[in-house]
């Protein structure tokens, strides 16, 4: 059984951003850790002398011209954003007030 | 002709009665929508009906009568899953996150839909982001399988599939991650195909995992998905991962193998890790019936091994997760979707946590956490690392694969289809039922998957995997139109003229 706690869920909810409850965590941790024990059965055959593939069809230095293609205006492309100014998306503040 | 009889043929019946004018699409159209509002309150395949779609077939008739020069899909109407992106209608990918979310662009492969002048019915469901094998993870309640009602329709692509077994639809177009295409297919009787990785454009795809994800046809016959991969197959500038070469006509290559009626000189590969434990008793023993009725025809059937599919799974569940967690970083709450400010407001990363634990449903939030620690420093040689290895292994596998065979075959799901409920609280068992889909994933190479008759104990469609080198979807095409063509000989009849039917008077 592979030692994931609700502490390690609790970050890795932090780091992914998203507010998980506490049920959520201890439900997701005895989970993960059903399902990583499974998964861990990769570092059986994966040897020193096996190369990785991150990509199925291989292809390098895929480029185009240079020049300008068809882009979105910027009215459609705040159309979607749940808060906007008319140019601009509008976030709430970056930093909290200890910071 | 009744409305009955029009959505019954198949999409190139269709096409042919629209050229010779001997129907509108108008008609047609009408006799789907009217298809749709009959069944759906029991199937539930679509999110969104379109509001245009008898405007647009209105306006085919009225070019066709006019003389104009139509591709020959033009007038016959297509539903498209709802990963895609439609200009004109909503795309969501199944999650609350995306609920009412409009596109201001139209992803490649329904551009091109339109351009060949299709009719889009509408949106169909789909497994929150394309995450699930059952359709039950959708935000929007769960697709049910037109031959039992009770039943999966599988997934993601649950609500594409149903809609053409249930004659919502001629035609859908799909995306395959791990089997989202193909094992829909098999248990509702259907025929889907997955490209050739970048044989199809992804953009305007809803990236799930992008280095697996493939835009495939969803349809009742391996004609109607060659003709409708010929429409959205293809170079696309926009996707840097889109193969450059020229393709063939897949519906040549479909409409040889149906004429031709014979395998021979065919050699067909049985892969001997993807059967036997694990595999429903009624699966098993249509295949057996499967692989005589080729050898019959001719095929030289030849076992081979592929030893680290055995590995496939757990590969798949360390890339997949890794990928969609990056992906999925892009909905946080500032360019689209939707934002939930947290009581008392809070900084932009405590809005995107709310945001995302309203958002997400619990299957996208196990894979996004998953894949958070799969990429975390001190793991991320020992599991991401190793999975990539795995994927060498696994192309390694198919590489001498091919060399003793030209197609290799496996059942497209290990069972029929389960009942709703029944692994929803079980994500490993649920993760098996992609077990002989995931290996053409991981490796790029084309799959398709054709009805291979009914399991005798339970009376549900099954369905036989194909699969090829990579680029040779045309072999696909033309092997599985043979076979499609000796099974229904053998049977008497396709398996979709034996699916339940659903409103009084239906059959």
């Amino acid at each position: 059984m592979s030692e994931i706690t609700t502490e390690q869920v609790a970050h890795l909810a932090n780091l992914a951003r998203i507010a998980l409850t506490t049920e959520e965590i201890e439900k997701l941790t005895g989970e993960l850790g059903v399902i990583i024990d499974s998964i861990a059965t990769v570092s059986e055959v994966a040897t020193p002398d096996v190369p990785a593939t991150s990509h199925p069809i291989p292809m390098s230095n895929v480029f185009r011209e240079d020049v300008v293609g068809a882009t979105l205006t910027t009215e459609q492309a705040i159309a979607g954003a749940p808060e906007h100014d008319g140019s601009r998306f509008r976030v709430s503040a970056i930093l909290g007030e200890e910071q | 002709m009744s409305a009955g009889d029009v959505i019954r043929l198949s999409a190139a019946q269709l096409a042919e009665k629209l050229t010779a004018g001997e129907l509108s699409s108008v008609e047609a159209t009408q006799a789907y929508l009217d298809r749709i509002e009959a069944v759906e309150p029991r199937v539930n395949s679509y999110l969104h009906i379109s509001k245009d779609a008898l405007d647009t077939a209105a306006k085919v008739d009225s070019d066709r009568a006019a003389g104009e020069k139509l591709g020959p899909l033009a007038g016959v109407p297509i539903a498209i899953k709802d990963v895609l992106c439609t200009q004109d209608m909503p795309t969501t990918a199944g999650s609350r996150i995306l609920e009412g979310w409009v596109p201001p662009y139209d992803a490649t492969v329904v551009a091109r839909l339109r351009r060949a002048r299709l009719v889009p019915l509408g949106k169909t469901n789909m497994d929150e982001f394309a995450m699930g094998s059952s359709t039950e993870h959708s935000a929007y309640g769960p697709t049910r399988n037109p031959w039992d009602l009770d039943r999966i329709p599988g997934g993601s692509g649950g609500g594409s599939a149903a809609a053409i077994a249930a004659f919502q639809a001629p035609l859908a177009l799909g995306s395959d991650t791990g089997g989202s295409i193909r094992q829909p297919g098999a248990v509702t009787g259907t025929v889907g195909m997955k490209p050739t990785y970048g044989g199809v454009s992804r953009y305007g795809a809803i990236a799930l995992a992008s280095s697996l994800d493939q835009v495939g046809p969803v349809t009742r016959t391996v004609l109607d998905a060659a003709l409708l991969h010929d429409v959205i197959g293809g170079h696309d500038p926009r996707d840097s991962t889109s193969i450059p070469d020229a393709w063939p006509s897949f519906a040549d290559a479909a409409r040889r193998g149906a004429a031709s009626g014979s395998l021979d000189g065919v050699r067909v590969g049985v892969v001997k890790e993807l059967g036997g434990d694990g595999f429903q008793q009624g699966v098993s023993e249509r295949f057996a019936q499967a692989l005589e009725v080729m050898e019959k025809a001719g095929a030289q059937i030849v076992e081979v091994s592929a030893p680290h599919f055995t590995y496939a799974i757990a590969a798949y569940y360390l890339i997949l997760p890794a990928e969609a967690s990056s992906n999925l970083a892009k909905f946080d709450s500032v360019r689209f979707g939707m934002r939930v400010t947290p009581p008392g407001g809070g900084t932009v990363e405590d809005v995107m946590a709310a945001t995302r634990e309203l958002g997400f449903g619990p299957e996208v939030k196990r894979r996004v956490i998953l894949g958070t620690y799969a990429l975390s420093a001190g793991y991320y040689d020992a599991y991401y690392g190793s999975a990539q290895k795995v994927r060498t292994l696994i192309q390694r596998d198919f590489a001498s694969a091919f060399e003793q065979a030209d197609v290799l075959v496996s059942p497209a799901a290990p069972t029929t289809a389960f009942k709703l409920g029944e692994k929803l609280e079980d994500p490993l068992a649920m993760y098996l039922n992609d077990v002989t889909t995931i290996p053409a994933n991981l490796a790029g190479v084309p799959g398709m998957s054709i009805p291979m008759g009914l399991a005798p104990e339970d009376g549900l469609p099954t369905g036989l995997q194909l699969m090829a080198p990579a680029r040779a979807d045309a072999r696909l095409y033309e092997v599985g139109a043979t076979v499609e063509a000796l099974l229904e000989q053998s049977w008497g009849h396709s398996i979709l003229s034996k699916v339940p039917a659903l409103v009084g008077g239906d059959n």
